[in-house]
């Protein structure tokens, strides 16, 4: 809502400057959101008559006009606009006037005396309009100050209003807050009872009652469509953002401003009969005045007359219907259309409107009537005309109710931490002309017609505390009673993660949880993802399933920037169907209607392993890398890492993580078929862990820690290449008896004294009673069982 | 100056003379050897007169001591001499760079979120969570957000396909709702997470951040409201003179409504391109629990009151560290996200 200060003034004029009115409104919740001045500043321009335009003696393009600037005496003005004509009213600058950036003096221009200068639009700051002077009316007063006669010294407020405050929608209203907030009085323009001089009226039928409870309409005949609009209004018009476009046309739009009722006119010679307020009929068609032809909805009304629908009502008015400057007849409406009735039909059409704006947050339906009188009032004025009676039809079933709504004031200053006192509260409610009844500390206030949000209490505790300032309401820090927030330790914080992760050389990153479709087909062989009905671009469309294909495109990304060694992680949630979960380890997550939507933590590293550095060797990060980094993350939380199929990574070269026999995971290389296609140059290792497993942790138990010597034995064990060094330790274990402390693989090898197709595998075996130092033999026996194990169960030979 | 004397003198200058380990040992057995010239003199002892002895091993003794004196200041020396070669040949260059693997950093968001989790939970705020794919009624019925309101058109909010009723969480709402749902008051939870809006440009992204906080109790207060954000807003920026300002604004889930402007972090208030010349930068959402929300979630409205603020971390970070654009974020650019260790 932007409108001219000058024009509010006129209604209300409390004593303060434009920056102090502007922020009290803001105080208020009517934030302004831009204050600016109609024109720059400055002084010494006026109005001026050009008497004479003739040649300059030594210039082409240059004129020597004499003009009238009611100085007394015509002054010799040298002036290079190609407009300049005899007889036109233009601005004119005096010597010793100041403009933006210049100031006038009396000088030779190409050795012609020149006294001043003719302005243009732009050379006064007024618009981006340099083609030739800016002409002013023929009956501008000639030496009257430019700023007073265009009413320059104005500035323009823009409000942007929170949907529930459409009272303002209008100066009147704007007005009326202005009052309360200040006190100043409001001074409306008078509204006079027409005088009926037209026996044409036409009849108005409420078909759609629910729809429209209220319509007014009435002829006015004889009317001079082509009669200009007064600069005046022209002028409050273009200040609040409004074209104008014809009398009438202008006149609506100058009433829906100043009340905030949207009017429409129809040519009378184009309507049938009586007019009806009513719901289309099947596959009915309308031409809009915005040229467009539509099918409204069913449940979208429209005013028609008793052959064709005419306009969708409270939206937007009919081409057909519509008046042009051979209306000699109009048809005047000023109704009041439901809030939801109107709501979201201009945006399902693609459009809005000034009309439908308004309507849709609530129009003040107890004066439909008194902007009719008002527009009629002002055509009469402007265009002539002789009106018709009204025609009214109410609904008053359908018509908003306003019941009293109770505020009690202790209640108020306990939710607000204030004392207000019944005696203030009362004056604020008198401020905003709510009516009320009063008994002690409690009030039953009717919430006036032109306002549409106040349904309960804290509705008016709100205006209270406005009106009161939110400024005057302290600051003050909360008593509550204390208590110790919970901290369970066998589940710790994902910052514990997250920290982690970023001590081991991960830059965390936050991606978007819609991705590409194609994502979801390569890495998580989801050919059906589940997908939003209006993604912001296609290739943000599916619901991610996994957090590897945002991390791709992290690696993606920053190669293309000749950033050559990654490691990222994220922690997000994923998307699925509960039906078709492709992830056994998310069974326990939350479930919305079918979806379910577990956090994981998933982590990337390319390149090579260390950045390049004097005291290392260079090589490439691999697998066991990101292993070790799953295995921190779990600690002490014992993984058990088995073979996987998985459509993201390579078949040899990923594990299934489970803890407890629990799936909760994988780590692995990405497939080179996706190196491939994303052209990564070189296998990424990924990681993708449910994060509600890691988050586990126990507590930890004492054992007592011995105090007898250890025994420590290695065993070489050859077995086949392909046996996973897993299953042997664990078979190890297995065997060994309970002082067996650890079984630690501590070499791998092949080669030179290993048989092709072999590999020997060592083993540390540390041995450590906790109530005796252990004996040869016992220690011997405990050797003899694992390598037993071994031979038996893996076919492993002691290595010699 | 008496043999003895000059025995001493002779010996103790000769190790003096000597600059290796072993040849000191050996110039010590010249002296103090089996045939050493003190061991000599010992044996010499024997010969002489009873009164004699006494007095002359007296002075042999003082002499072998003196010189065992001399060896031994001798060998210290050398020992300090052999220590500083080694020490010397031990030196590192100690600015050569550390090795193994730097250290990497959060995610600037992400860090901001915990700083706000820890200075909520320092008053007793506990961290809810709560699903993104969100049903239409915790995100907007359960709000007080009436059917035709238009946050809830299809230009703001992401549907599901072929689900009617899902959607994205518009902001993190819905997870009070839930909380509400499960817990009885007291509350005092902040509710943080990714959220969802159709809106893409150089200020919008279609997916940004939320922390949301509610407190009910049966005694808080919009002057409470004000002091918590507040304090926080001074303690996220550590600037104890920051100002806030409370504006009326609208929201459907409170009554009244705040919108909630801060002094501007880089101009202190003065007015600069950051806070569009206005001295102030709005910074939250706010207002006391609409009592339709309680209601539906079953919590006495008479008995109890809350207030509720939503802020965007993302917008925080970029006033905390500077940033200027919200979408480097989401990029995932290594060379911006490794400024954040």
């Amino acid at each position: 809502m932007q409108f001219s200060e000058h024009w509010l003034r006129e209604l209300v004029d409390p004593p303060l400057t434009s920056a102090e009115l502007a922020h009290s409104l803001t105080m208020a919740g009517l934030e302004v959101e831009a204050l600016t001045n109609v024109a720059p500043a400055f002084v010494g321009v006026v109005v001026a008559h050009v008497i004479s335009v003739d040649k300059h003696p030594d210039a082409d393009k240059l004129k020597l006009c004499r003009v009238d600037a009611g100085q007394g005496e015509t002054l010799q003005i040298v002036c290079g606009a190609p407009n300049v004509a005899v007889g036109m009213k233009v601005p004119c600058a005096l010597v010793g006037a100041e403009l933006p950036g210049i100031k006038i003096k009396a000088a030779k221009v190409r050795g012609v005396e020149s006294f001043g200068m003719l302005c243009s639009s732009r050379e006064l700051g007024l618009s981006e309009d340099h083609s030739g002077l800016m002409t002013l009316p023929e009956d501008a007063p000639v030496g009257e100050d430019i700023r007073a006669y265009l009413t320059l010294d104005d500035s323009l407020l823009t409000l942007k209003l929170t949907p529930n405050r459409a009272d303002c929608l209008s100066l009147k209203g704007i007005a009326r807050e202005v009052g309360a907030l200040t006190g100043a009085p409001v001074t409306l323009p008078p509204i006079r009872e027409t005088e009926i001089t037209s026996d044409d009226r036409r009849e108005v039928v409420l078909d759609a009652p629910a729809a429209c409870p209220r319509y007014c309409g009435r002829v006015v005949v004889g009317i001079d469509a082509k009669a200009p609009t007064p600069d005046w209004m022209k002028k409050r018009l273009e200040r609040s953002g409004i074209r104008s476009i014809s009398a009438v046309v202008d006149i609506t739009n100058y009433v829906m401003l100043e009340l905030g009722q949207p009017l429409h006119a129809f040519d009378n010679a184009r309507l049938e009969g009586a007019i009806h307020v009513r719901y289309p009929l099947h596959g009915e068609k309308l031409l809009l005045l915005n040229e467009q032809t539509v099918v409204p909805s069913a449940d979208t009304a429209l005013i028609a007359d008793e052959n064709r629908a005419l306009a969708l009502a409270g939206i937007m008015g009919g081409e057909e219907s519509g008046i042009s400057d051979a209306t000699a007849d109009l048809f005047l409406e000023s109704a009041f259309f439901a809030p939801d009735a109107v709501a979201g039909k201009a945006r399902a059409l693609g459009f809005s409107s000034d009309a439908s704006y308004r309507f849709e947050r609530g129009v003040d339906f107890d004066a439909t009537r008194e902007a009719l009188e008002r527009a009629t009032q002002l055509i009469q004025d402007i265009c002539g005309g002789r009106a018709g009676p009204v025609s009214e039809a109410i609904d008053h079933k359908h018509l908003p109710k306003r019941e009293a709504v109770r505020l009690r004031v202790p209640r108020a200053e306990k939710i607000l931490g204030i004392q207000l006192g019944a005696g203030v509260a009362a004056q604020l409610l008198k401020g905003l002309d709510f009516r009320f009844t009063r008994d002690g500390d409690v009030f039953d206030v009717l919430p006036p017609s032109h306002r549409f949000d106040i349904a309960v209490e804290e509705d008016l505790v709100e205006e209270l505390a406005r009106l009161h300032g939110y400024d005057n309401i302290p600051a003050r820090m909360p008593l509550g009673a204390l208590a110790i927030l919970p901290l369970n330790e066998e589940r710790r914080s994902v910052w514990r993660l997250r920290r982690l992760l970023a001590a081991r050389d991960y830059q965390e990153v936050v991606n978007y949880s819609f991705v590409d479709a194609s994502w979801e087909r390569d890495f998580c062989a989801i050919a059906d993802p589940v997908t939003l009905a209006n993604p912001i671009a296609s290739q943000m469309g599916a619901m991610r399933s996994s957090l590897i294909g945002g991390l791709v495109g992290n690696l993606v990304y920053n190669l293309n920037r000749r950033v050559e060694r990654v490691r990222v992680f994220e922690t997000g949630r994923c998307f699925l169907r509960a039906d078709k979960s492709q992830s056994p380890q998310d069974g326990e997550a939350e479930q919305i209607d079918g979806y379910l939507q577990p956090k994981r933590i998933a982590g990337l590293v390319y390149g090579s392993a260390v950045p390049e550095q004097w005291g290392l060797p260079q090589r490439r990060t691999d697998f066991f890398d990101a292993k070790a980094d799953v295995e921190a993350l779990l600690a002490p939380l014992q993984a058990h890492f088995a073979r996987l199929g998985h459509p993201a990574l390579h078949p040899g070269r990923a594990a299934a993580v489970s803890v407890g026999g629990k799936p909760i995971g994988v780590v692995g290389e990405l497939h080179p078929q996706w190196v491939q296609k994303y052209e990564l140059g070189a296998a990424p290792v990924v990681f993708e862990l449910d994060l509600d497993a890691v988050l586990q942790q126990p507590l930890p138990g004492y054992r007592e820690a011995s105090r007898f010597p250890a025994v420590v034995r290695d065993l070489a064990l050859v077995v086949d290449a392909e046996l996973p060094a897993q299953s042997l330790q664990e078979g190890l274990i297995a065997a060994a008896p309970p002082f067996v402390r650890e079984v630690v693989l501590f070499d791998v090898y092949q080669g030179k004294g290993v048989e092709v197709g072999k590999k020997s595998l060592a083993f540390r075996v540390v041995m450590q009673d906790t109530e005796k130092t252990l004996s040869d033999g016992e220690v011997e026996a405990a050797v003899l069982k694992m390598i037993e194990a071994a031979t038996g169960k893996f076919a492993a030979k002691l290595r010699s | 100056m008496s043999d003895l004397d000059q025995l001493v003198a002779q010996a103790t200058a000769e190790f003096a003379g000597i600059g290796e380990a072993a040849l000191l040992e050996q110039a010590k057995a010249r002296y103090l050897g089996k045939n050493g010239a003190v061991t000599e003199l010992l044996k010499g002892l024997g010969k002489l007169a009873a009164d004699e002895r006494k007095n002359a091993g007296a002075a042999i003794n003082s002499a072998k001591e003196r010189i065992e004196a001399a060896l031994n200041a001798r060998r210290e020396a050398l020992r300090q001499v052999a220590l500083d070669l080694q020490l010397k040949a031990e030196a590192l260059d100690i600015t050569l760079p550390g090795r193994g693997l730097p250290t990497g950093g959060l995610h600037p968001v992400t860090r901001t979120l915990e700083r706000i989790e820890a200075l909520f939970r320092s008053i007793g705020f506990d961290v809810a969570d709560g699903p993104e794919i969100e049903d239409d009624f915790h995100n907007f019925t359960a709000l007080n957000t009436p059917e035709n309101h238009p946050a809830r058109s299809m230009h703001d909010t992401f549907y599901l396909e072929n689900s009617p009723g899902l959607l994205l969480r518009t902001h993190t709402s819905p997870i009070q709702v839930r909380y509400m749902e499960t817990h009885k008051p007291p509350i005092r939870i902040i509710a943080p997470g990714r959220v969802y809006r159709v809106d893409s440009d150089a200020t919008h992204s279609p997916m940004f951040h939320q922390v949301e906080g509610l407190w009910i109790d049966e005694n808080v207060s919009f002057a409470d409201l004000k002091g918590v954000f507040t304090d926080f807003l001074r303690n996220f920026f550590e600037k104890p003179d920051l100002r806030t300002r409370f504006r009326p604004s609208f929201f459907p889930f409170t009554e009244p409504s705040a919108e909630i402007d801060m002094s501007c972090v880089f101009c202190e208030g003065n007015g600069c391109r950051v806070c569009s010349h206005t001295g102030w930068l709005e910074i939250a959402g706010s207002g006391m629990v609409h009592p339709n929300v309680l209601k539906h979630v079953g919590i006495d409205s008479e008995k109890y009151i809350g207030f509720a603020f939503g802020m965007g971390p993302d917008r925080l970070t970029m006033l905390r560290y500077g940033v200027n654009d919200l979408r480097l974020f989401f990029d995932g650019d290594l060379r911006f996200l490794s400024q954040f260790k």
